[in-house]
């Protein structure tokens, strides 16, 4: 299976798209070379702004470039875009419904060695609580390009977030259509529904309940906002078991996303592998995912346990 | 020019008249900062910014920015002057549904971007003076700020990099009436000494008397000449400026005027029109 870093793809896209479209303009602050922009900056020097560590500004000058009509997208860690320049993502960039794509890298707890500072896994939350903005969580490098593609072919702010690991390429994924999710995999006792990297998990997780005689449809749900309000119900009257996966907090992000469409339109058992209100710590990412209970052992365990419920 | 100086004078003063009233009908918002701000805002609206109320999108266009959000019933008097909306909008200011919003909001002809979270206003100016650049147009960017908005950290980010990037196409405006929310910007956090800290960043300062138009328009003058650096202007303003009562007086930076204040503060504003018409 291949693996790539979305990060790669996310560098190398952006140049695609500089070389056709003039109005791109690419920012960062001071992590070009792990975000990836600095393969754009390199191509195209006089559009790529480096705000040295100035996340807030970055943001709020984001604004003021799509105000003028520029198509920006702007770049950092996960934690710094979501976190720290939060007001300015809120009311320069979200309130005037500017077009601004925020790509961040480097989200949730599989950052790893840097530890909790650095872990984003509230970002998911903090960016789907803001009108306008759309909130795309790629599980695969290929994906990822087809986010961003998304992202610069539809007017108004965007938060796409990548992970710092190489990741496999997923063998069963279908197109990306925005606010759209798809089946990787066919079963009859549960659905399986994640984002991000823990799709690759829940892959994994299928195969482990296969062995137990458990059949588990699995979903990929890249978009988080708009959420795929119809899928979401076709799911839930067809299973009546849902687990969803996600390397977040439990609160606000895709498990919540989920809840919020079935509670009110097709109530069904719904659990979650997430993190439960913790802080993240130094590690290896597969340490961390372990750890914090979010490995194909855990999913497993977690759906076994929910089909006894 | 003195005539022209005598017209934007009338002006000012029809601007104070509008900020009272929109302000006592709304029972809200921000007389202060408004009146101290006005001969800044009638400066850049009638006389140095490019722009036309008839094409608001026109490419070519300055691009003014009010980092201090809150003081936009000034702004918004000097839109209603200029055309581009009706001037009895202005009795619709923070009402419900109305497109006058307690702080500006794109939905305002005449309006860029929202503001109103205070201290991101430098960025956002900085951001179109950048895309000025990249298009090679031969607009300008103005950005009105506060005192007590300059010490959020944003703005010194801004400073930085508005500096780094050598962009004489920006020119940032503080209204320094020395009052903020809470009292005087000396007791609540001290900005001295601005004109060295702004120096230190970088930027070409130019301190003037900000209720004197002469002076405002020589400032906008110098700061067209500067090359590769930004220019601040350090305006030195009254809070309350026109109106007796409310002239350094940090009660008025958020409450409005009620019926018995505006007829007073109307009465004197009429008498500085009646001044302005013997000259």
């Amino acid at each position: 299976m291949e693996q790539l870093y979305a990060r790669d793809i996310y560098g190398k896209t952006l140049v695609e798209l500089g070389k056709d479209d003039p109005r791109i303009v690419v920012l960062d602050a001071d992590l070009s070379g792990s975000t990836r922009t600095a393969i754009f900056a390199k191509e195209f020097p006089e559009r790529f702004f480096n705000f040295g560590v100035a996340e807030q500004n970055m943001l709020a000058t984001a604004a003021g470039l799509a105000s003028s009509r520029k198509i920006v997208f702007a770049s950092t860690f996960a934690m710094f875009a979501s976190a720290r320049a939060l007001d300015q993502v809120r009311n320069s960039i979200c309130y005037n419904n500017l077009n601004v794509k925020i790509v961040a890298t480097h989200g949730g707890v599989t950052v790893g060695e840097d530890g909790a500072s650095h872990q984003a896994i509230e970002d998911i939350n903090i960016m789907r609580a803001i009108p306008n903005m759309r909130v795309i969580v790629p599980a695969d490098a290929l994906e990822a390009k087809d986010a961003v593609l998304a992202a610069y072919k539809n007017q108004g702010p965007f938060y796409i977030r990548l992970g710092r690991s190489k990741v496999d390429t997923l063998t069963q994924r279908k197109g990306f259509t925005l606010g759209k999710g798809y089946i990787l995999e066919e079963g009859k006792d549960l659905a399986i529904i994640s984002c991000g990297i823990l799709v690759g998990e829940a892959l994994k997780a299928f195969k482990e309940l296969k062995k137990k005689n458990i059949s588990a449809a699995v979903y990929n749900m890249p978009t988080i906002k708009p959420i795929d309000r119809e899928l979401l119900i076709e799911i839930a009257q067809k299973y009546k078991r849902i687990l969803v996966c996600e390397e977040h907090q439990v609160t606000g992000g895709l498990f919540s996303a989920v809840a919020e469409v079935l509670v009110r339109n097709c109530p069904v058992l719904v659990d979650c592998v997430g993190i439960d209100d913790r802080f993240g710590q130094s590690g290896s990412p597969r340490e961390l995912l372990d750890y914090y209970g979010l490995s194909a052992d855990s999913i497993a365990q977690k759906a076994e346990k929910l089909l006894r419920q | 020019m003195t005539q022209r100086i005598q017209d934007l004078k009338k002006k000012a003063t029809l601007i104070r008249k509008l900020i009272i009233e929109m302000l006592a009908e709304a029972k809200s918002g921000h007389p202060g900062g408004s009146l101290s701000s006005t001969e800044i805002i009638t400066c850049l609206f009638f006389h140095e910014m490019k722009h036309d109320p008839k094409e608001p999108k026109m490419p070519d266009r300055d691009r003014f920015h009010l980092s201090k959000g809150h003081c936009c019933p000034a702004v918004y008097a000097a839109l209603s002057i200029c055309g581009y909306f009706p001037q009895e909008e202005l009795m619709n200011l923070r009402k419900l549904g109305s497109f006058l919003q307690g702080h500006p909001d794109k939905r305002t002809p005449g309006i860029e971007v929202a503001s109103g979270s205070l201290g991101q206003g430098l960025s956002v100016a900085l951001g179109m003076a950048l895309a000025g650049r990249l298009d090679k147009r031969s607009s300008r960017v103005y950005c009105l700020m506060g005192d007590g908005e300059i010490q959020e950290g944003n703005i010194w980010e801004a400073a930085m990099a508005a500096a780094h990037f050598k962009l004489d196409n920006l020119c940032a405006i503080i209204d320094y009436n020395c009052f903020q929310i809470d009292g005087r910007t000396e007791e609540i956090m001290n900005l001295e000494p601005l004109v060295n800290k702004w120096e230190a960043f970088g930027w070409h300062v130019h301190q003037c008397d900000g209720h004197n138009i002469h002076e405002l328009l020589e400032a906008f003058a110098e700061a067209k000449t500067v090359k590769f650096k930004p220019t601040i202007i350090i305006a030195h303003t009254v809070k309350g400026k026109g109106v007796s009562f409310m002239e350094h007086v940090v009660d008025f930076h958020g409450r409005a005027p009620n019926e018995k204040e505006k007829e007073i503060a109307l009465r004197e504003l009429e008498d500085i029109s009646k001044e302005e018409d013997l000259l």
